[in-house]
């Protein structure tokens, strides 16, 4: 297991060197986008409109943040839960999307793409919104504003902590529940 | 009959839904505060570090412990003897809406077909009940989507027993993995009917870590539970670890002669609830 700093939009070759455990501290530019805004840029796709941001290299960081106080870029932004996003991800990651950042399980369907595309999936830890807000140095939103926390957004991290959960070559971090320890195998 | 000013009730469900986003219940904090010591794995260790600064930051800065700040679920017992000085229910909406308002809360509720935001958390989730006295006692709770979304309700058969109860729970938490942010809180209903079960379920989270069931046969149960829960090995953020559930709570009733509803209502680490009595 290695430590990275790494820059987005991610390369090809970043996202393909990553396994299950790495450390990686995130900098540059992701956007935000969860259940709505994914919906909405499928149904962009659908109609061969064009995307309001580039999916090439994209890192798609699960997360509807809470309102900004004065003097801050945003609110808490934390992980929303991502197996929400499973149906949506592999698309995504056919054209271009290198990463997502969320918490929770992946379905296969995820997991396969991230091998099939050179695809990478962080988790981050969930309930830590606030200290997870102290990475964003700007924030702005670029698509999708009526959805108020759903709205898509374009964000400047700096070192955001993440895990690699599921890498390329079908690594996965997370542990199977020890049905045996309780009867149930 | 004692008078009690809705204005006051705004204000303190104002109050309480900042307050109790920005900061953890005491036993609560310290539970997770000392997580780390209990864990292994430099992993679960870390989990728990981010954790204990995020607690640390919210108090500090007052941004939300985390961005879901929740639907706001409200259990509320009014004496027989009080009188409000208008529309109780709106009262506590209308509190909900200042401080989801001017607290930078997140607004997480919306239209469960057109997913429309309703744009102030409105409406809140609000549970009555009837009781003796002149007082009026609002307890809050910011129950977030991610661990709601892992629990259930189900209908076993009378036969299926302690060990059904048991096989269910522990199903229910194993396939839930990483998914409601674990360490949880697990509050458990059994009996009553079907929407009483899940009633008992969410008060039981209420329930503070160090509540032992007053029941000594409930207490035994909601201790071997716990154990075979924490022995699944899911651990914190699901990478594995002693502590899976922090607690687990379990409100038991009568049921009919046919049923033995059992509802599992799974709370995120970031267990945040407060109460207040006017």
């Amino acid at each position: 297991m290695a430590t990275y700093e790494l820059n987005a939009p991610l390369s090809d070759a970043d996202a393909r060197m990553l396994r299950s455990g790495d450390i990686v501290y995130l900098s540059g530019t992701i956007y935000t986008a969860r259940d709505a805004a994914h919906k909405k840029l499928s149904e962009l796709l659908d109609q061969g409109k064009e995307l309001p941001i580039e999916f090439k290299g994209a890192v798609i960081y699960y997360v509807g943040p809470s309102p900004a106080q004065p003097g801050y870029v945003i609110g808490s932004a934390g992980p929303t839960t991502s197996y929400r996003m499973d149906s949506f991800a592999p698309r995504f990651h056919s054209l271009g999307v290198k990463a997502s950042i969320g918490k929770g399980i992946r379905n296969e369907a995820v997991k396969q793409a991230l091998k099939d595309y050179g695809g990478v999936y962080f988790g981050a830890t969930g309930g830590a919104g606030a200290l997870l807000s102290t990475c964003i140095k700007e924030a702005e939103v670029v698509a999708f504003p009526e959805m108020g926390p759903e709205a898509l957004r374009k964000l400047k991290v700096e070192k955001l902590p993440l895990l690699v959960i599921n890498d390329s070559v079908g690594g996965e971090l997370y542990v199977m529940p020890d049905l045996a320890a309780v009867g149930l195998a | 009959m004692r008078t009690i000013a809705v204005k006051d009730i705004v204000k303190a469900v104002r109050d309480m839904c900042i307050h109790a986003n920005r900061f953890q219940p005491a036993d609560v904090r310290k539970c997770l505060k000392e997580g780390g010591a209990r864990e292994d794995s430099p992993a679960a260790k870390e989990v728990f570090r981010q954790i204990s600064e995020n607690i640390d930051l919210a108090e500090k800065t007052g941004l939300p412990l985390c961005q879901d700040t929740g639907l706001a679920v409200f259990f509320v017992e009014i004496g027989q003897d009080v009188h409000v000085d208008g529309n109780l229910t709106e009262a506590i909406n209308e509190g909900t809406r200042q401080g989801y308002g001017e607290g930078y809360l997140r607004k997480s509720a919306c239209d469960p077909f057109t997913r429309k935001n309703t744009g102030d958390n409105t409406p809140a989730v609000i549970h009555y009940d009837v009781v003796p006295g002149e007082k009026l006692r609002i307890a809050f709770m910011a129950k977030g989507g991610g661990a709601e979304n892992m629990s259930r309700v189900t209908m076993l058969a009378p036969a299926a027993g302690w060990d059904g109860v048991k096989n269910f729970v522990l199903t229910r938490v194993a396939e839930s993995r990483s998914n409601p942010c674990p360490p949880i809180f697990i509050g458990i209903g059994i009996g009553g009917t079907f929407e009483h079960s899940a009633k008992l379920a969410k008060l039981a989270l209420m329930r503070r870590v160090d509540d032992i069931n007053p029941d000594p046969d409930l207490a035994a149960k909601e201790a071997e539970l716990l154990a075979l829960v924490n022995r699944l090995n899911i651990g914190p953020m699901g990478l594995g670890g002693r502590q899976t559930a922090i607690a687990l709570k379990m409100n038991v009733s009568p049921c009919h002669i046919a049923s033995l509803p059992l509802a599992v209502n799974i709370q995120c680490h970031s267990s945040r609830h407060e109460e207040v009595t006017l």
